[in-house]
């Protein structure tokens, strides 16, 4: 038995409404990644996590808990997690986060505001005031919960009189600049990829690299949003050789990631047949989503690298 | 045979964005999807039109597999908001059948 699509959504939904994340994490791990940085709270240009990279562990941990579940007996009972969840988390008893992930994923985050500190950005955080974007109950539909959701977004901006947005992940980055204009009308912000910022600024590498990386493009980064050259700008100034697999820049093939929630099988199984298309084009791959990182990884050879772009551009461009 | 709705349509497309109509059923969008699903999003934009909404009901599994990876758009030459009009559908499915 699949999992149910409507227990699913109900729960992610039900979090969301009630918690304000679809996974909810303790606060300290969902800024911890600032630690010791010294971003100063708010201002008008700010570094917006989306909680992206933070979810990124729990849904890994969370997807291997589904793919028991999924055409199994326990499929049966996801119903009765609903009614559950709606008083106690269930995720936390569910899905507990690799630590490795979970600082791997804190890594690329200090890493991002490192770099941006590096070109001369000057950006605050908003820190436990920061909210999750509301990425895939948008994309679930959800339609009345995700507008609800980004007027609690705005008003948070609002409260920092933010100007400028800079994102670090394809999900928060196509949603702030390209989905929530059409349901906000009135509050504006700028909004970049940090991947845009860095590729502006005439940024020297500390070191050059000298490695060959296939290079795996986000979807909303590539379509609706347009980033493809960036990544490559950043990469090829820091000496490393960037390798196009068989689909790539506007016309990349999914990594299967947004199928997660609903059908882990799916998921896997579109992340194997882009996996062959990426260790045909070269021996280690970067991605620039944490989905796409998570959804990838689980379908790579244990000797295979996948890394987030931002690992390899801190060891380009921080000293 | 299927049932018609003549209301259907009305009750998916809630904003202009909704624009099945413009498809003209060339297949481009079946034939580049990555999940390889042969009915998305064709033949699921025509039950809309046509108002067979059992058809649609039958098919909510491939309604939630899109990856909404836009591959589809990107090659679609009328330039139809297949993605959009998909989650214009599961609107509707956590709307009227969920009870979401």
């Amino acid at each position: 038995m699949p999992l149910p699509t409507k227990e699913t959504i109900g729960i992610l939904a039900d979090n969301l409404r009630l918690r304000n994340s679809v996974l909810p994490l303790a606060q300290k791990a969902v800024t911890r990644w600032a630690n010791g940085l010294g971003l100063p709270r708010g201002g008008e240009t700010i570094i917006y996590t989306g909680m992206m990279y933070q979810l990124a562990p729990a849904i890994a941990a969370m997807n291997k808990t589904q793919e028991k579940i999924e055409d199994s007996w326990l499929a049966n009972f996801v119903g009765m997690g609903r009614y559950v969840n709606k008083v106690v988390n269930i995720s936390a008893f569910l899905a507990r986060p690799a630590q490795t992930m979970r600082s791997y994923c804190e890594r690329v985050l200090a890493n991002i505001a490192a770099l941006l500190q590096r070109a001369g950005v000057e950006c605050g955080y908003l820190y436990e005031d920061e909210l999750y974007s509301g990425a895939l109950i948008y994309d679930l539909g959800v339609d009345d919960l995700f507008e609800r959701h980004a007027w609690k977004v705005a008003k948070v901006f609002e409260k920092y009189q933010v100007k400028n947005i800079i994102t670090v992940d394809p999900h928060t980055t196509h949603l702030l600049r390209s989905v929530y204009p059409a349901v906000l009308p009135g509050p504006a912000w700028q909004v970049r990829s940090y991947l845009e910022v860095l590729a502006e600024r005439d940024l020297k590498p500390v070191s050059g690299l000298d490695a060959a990386v296939a290079l795996h493009d986000s979807c909303l980064y590539a379509r609706p949003e347009k980033i493809f050259e960036e990544p490559r700008t950043l990469l090829s100034r820091a000496g490393i050789a960037v390798r196009e697999p068989a689909n790539s820049g506007k016309f990349t093939l999914c990594c299967g990631g947004p199928a997660e929630s609903l059908f882990p099988k799916k998921a896997v199984a579109r992340a194997a047949a882009r996996m062959e298309q990426i260790r045909q084009a070269g021996e280690k791959a970067v991605t620039m989503c944490p989905l796409c990182l998570v959804n990838l990884r689980k379908a790579a050879p244990a000797s295979f690298s996948v890394e987030d772009i931002a690992v390899y551009l801190g060891k380009a461009y921080l000293p | 045979m299927p049932l018609v709705d003549p209301e259907f349509l009305a009750e998916v497309k809630r904003s202009p964005a909704f624009n099945a109509e413009a498809c003209l059923n060339c297949g481009v969008c079946s034939a580049v999807c990555p999940l390889e699903i042969e009915l998305l999003p064709r033949k699921l934009f025509r039950y809309v039109l046509l108002g067979f909404k059992d058809r649609i009901l039958a098919n909510t599994e491939t309604i939630y597999s899109c990856l909404l990876c836009k591959m589809c758009e990107a090659n679609c030459p009328q330039e139809v908001s297949i993605a959009e009009n998909v989650r214009a559908l599961r609107f509707w499915i956590n709307k009227k059948v969920f009870q979401l």
